[in-house]
């Protein structure tokens, strides 16, 4: 019960500070021995799950909740004497919570599915070490109502990806990969900071709800905002700024490309918070709308597009997520392109996107743990390489075809949900577009049609005739997504009525969200 | 609890699943009527493969680099104009990214904004 209290009270901070203390006391974890190290990795993401629970649930029934840092009480923002709050502010809603939930999800089966997929390697203290980071930084961009704070987080995202990008070191290409992210990433981190700084300067401000009070929309935050979007799209993966997405999707270890798409996504939802929510009082909404649909339908294109093409498992599935990111963008862009016509399908086309959210990581997670099972496996990334899978490897093989038919919106599988959201909706704004949105996923099933013929089906090969399924802890990061992709899919009301809706609502509910902090 | 409502239609994964499960009845009770019975060990067991002695088992599998051959052909010059896009080099990536920067940066520049 004080347990409980005490979560209540400093949940914010401990959802951060619970996986950084973790990462950095993993290294001398790990000279005790490898099962304890695991354990503690396990335990520490369990522990945050509980605690992600409490806070959120409060925060679905309670509303917004705050954490000031330093503060006498963690509630309270403005301190008498105080016009506006000069501390690290947490800023807690039904998306912050919803996005922060995906991410610990993602890191849980992340984490669970290592333990046997990278055994045989060294240097895990440093793996899981940056694990965690990962964790704490894509929470703490969920998290935080201050841009500075935000920019924080999100160079250690980018520094802890990139090195677990690299993390097969005995590959060159794996490198490169890390290299070419890292550069791409410290481009957009350099603008996103040089925006902060605009916005700084002019207004004296760094938190979020202060900010978006204080906007006026000028020429230099224009600049500011085109910088914003820039860096944030390019990080989520939007095309045509996705070039170094998959190459460190196909690149680092399947436990971390899931780990990626729960970045992406946190990317994603700094983009959504800035457009909405500190520009969204005075942006052209058309404007930026029809900005991110168009980057949306570029990436639906070439993603899928480029995804035909490949031949190596990973890599395919890394275009996929590009596309699958362009339909996130393309309920969330028509959300804010009749934003302030008042149309109630623009309401809807936001719950498809923020749904897809949800959606995509599952499903496009669940592929890339297949990818790694068949790699595990067999020592093959090429589908030229391998074939008849299925014979030995009955519940890998099943669960891609949960995976494929759940990315390729496949009735009655979690993403025809969201995407059947997404394209009645966006129908009604302009049908061309909803056109290109389903004729996009019916390519995707091709898509996945081909990895699984050329992976799955056939006569076994005679260098795979010995091969046996994965080991238990593989199979149950598999199972546990496949379970929750059938769960969502046979249930979407449930899941959109108590999750989805509420943190549309807290998108659009931009004065709750400045409401809360207060100040001028 | 089941039903989904899009704004502009309903989704309802349970009538789906029944429908699916009647097909799949409808579909087995169909085979029923099949042949029952074929002479084992003769070649009534053999693949057909156009009259010709089938290849050996392993040389029967299809490769991912050779599926959708004639699609990709067929709109060949999409894929080579997305080949010459992706070339793999770091600075083709900050081209990219800097030209969709300013793309933004006019069209929001360009922008009015909402008077409050």
């Amino acid at each position: 019960m004080i347990a409980e209290e005490f979560i209540l009270k400093h949940g914010p901070a401990l959802l951060v500070a619970i996986p950084l203390f973790a990462a950095f006391a993993t290294p001398f974890i790990s000279r005790l021995n490898e099962k304890v190290r695991n354990a503690w990795v396990l335990l520490a993401l369990l522990l945050n799950i509980y605690v992600l629970f409490i806070v959120g649930r409060n925060v679905y029934h309670h509303g917004i909740q705050l954490y000031v840092y330093g503060a006498s009480n963690p509630g309270l923002a403005l301190p008498s004497g105080y016009v506006i709050p000069v501390r690290i502010i947490f800023e807690l809603d039904a998306l912050s919570v919803f996005m922060a939930a995906i991410t610990m999800l993602l890191s849980f089966i992340g984490a669970l599915y290592s333990i046997s997929f990278l055994k045989e390697h060294d240097g895990l203290d440093k793996y899981y070490t940056l694990l965690l980071l990962m964790t704490a930084s894509m929470l703490g961009m969920e998290l935080t109502g201050d841009m500075f704070n935000l920019f924080v987080f999100l160079e250690i995202l980018s520094i802890a990806s990139c090195a677990l990008v690299a993390f097969r070191s005995e590959r060159g290409e794996s490198a490169e990969a890390a290299f070419k992210y890292m550069m791409m990433s410290s481009l957009g981190a350099m603008f996103v900071l040089f925006s902060i700084g605009v916005l700084y300067g002019q207004y004296d401000a760094l938190n979020m709800a202060v900010l978006s009070k204080r906007i006026e929309y000028n020429l230099l935050d224009k600049i500011a905002l085109a910088l914003l979007v820039a860096a944030f799209g390019m990080k989520a993966g939007g095309a045509p700024m996705h070039m170094a997405t998959p190459d460190a999707y196909g690149e680092a270890p399947a436990s971390i490309s899931i780990m990626l798409v729960g970045g992406s996504q946190a990317s994603l939802y700094a983009l959504f918070r800035v457009v909405f929510t500190i520009y969204g009082g005075m942006l052209d909404v058309t404007s930026v709308g029809w900005i991110i649909i168009a980057l949306a339908i570029i990436s639906i294109l070439i993603g899928v597009s480029m995804a035909l093409l490949q031949t190596d498992f990973k890599r395919l599935i890394g275009y996929s997520a590009i596309a699958e990111i362009g339909y996130m963008m393309l309920g969330v862009g028509v959300a804010l392109a009749v934003l302030n016509d008042g149309a109630t399908y623009g309401t809807k086309a936001l719950e498809g996107g923020i749904f897809h959210i949800l959606n995509d990581a599952l499903d496009i997670g669940l592929l890339f743990l297949v990818a790694g099972a068949v790699y595990y496996t067999t020592g093959k990334r090429s589908l030229n390489a391998v074939g008849g899978l299925a014979r030995n490897m009955k519940y890998t093989a099943f669960f891609f075809i949960i995976g494929m038919a759940a990315v390729s919106g496949l009735p009655p599988m979690n993403g025809f949900a969201s995407k059947l959201l997404i394209y009645e909706s966006v129908y009604q704004l302009n049908p061309v577009l909803s056109i290109i949105g389903i004729m996009a996923s019916i390519l995707m099933l091709a898509v996945f049609a081909k990895v699984f013929q050329s992976a799955f089906l056939g006569p076994t090969l005679p260098e795979h005739k010995d091969v046996g399924e994965v080991p238990a802890p593989m199979l149950l990061g598999m199972a546990l997504i496949t379970l929750l992709i059938i769960f969502i899919g046979l249930f979407p009301r449930f899941v959109l009525e108590h999750f989805v809706s509420p943190a549309a609502q807290a998108l659009l509910n931009r004065m709750a969200y400045l409401g809360a902090v207060g100040g001028a | 609890m089941f039903t989904l409502e899009t704004g502009s239609g309903l989704w309802n994964p349970l009538a789906w699943l029944i429908a699916a499960i009647v097909l799949f009845i409808i579909a087995y009770w169909i085979r029923t009527f099949g042949e029952k019975g074929y002479k084992k060990g003769t070649d009534q067991e053999k693949i057909f493969f156009a009259g010709n002695e089938a290849p050996a088992v392993e040389a029967q599998h299809v490769r991912a680099a050779n599926l959708y051959w004639g699609f990709k052909e067929g709109i060949g010059r999409w894929f080579e104009m997305l080949r010459d896009m992706h070339t793999g080099l770091a600075t083709d990536y900050v081209l990219w990214f800097i030209l969709t920067l300013a793309v933004i940066l006019i069209i929001i520049s360009l922008g009015k904004g909402v008077v409050q």
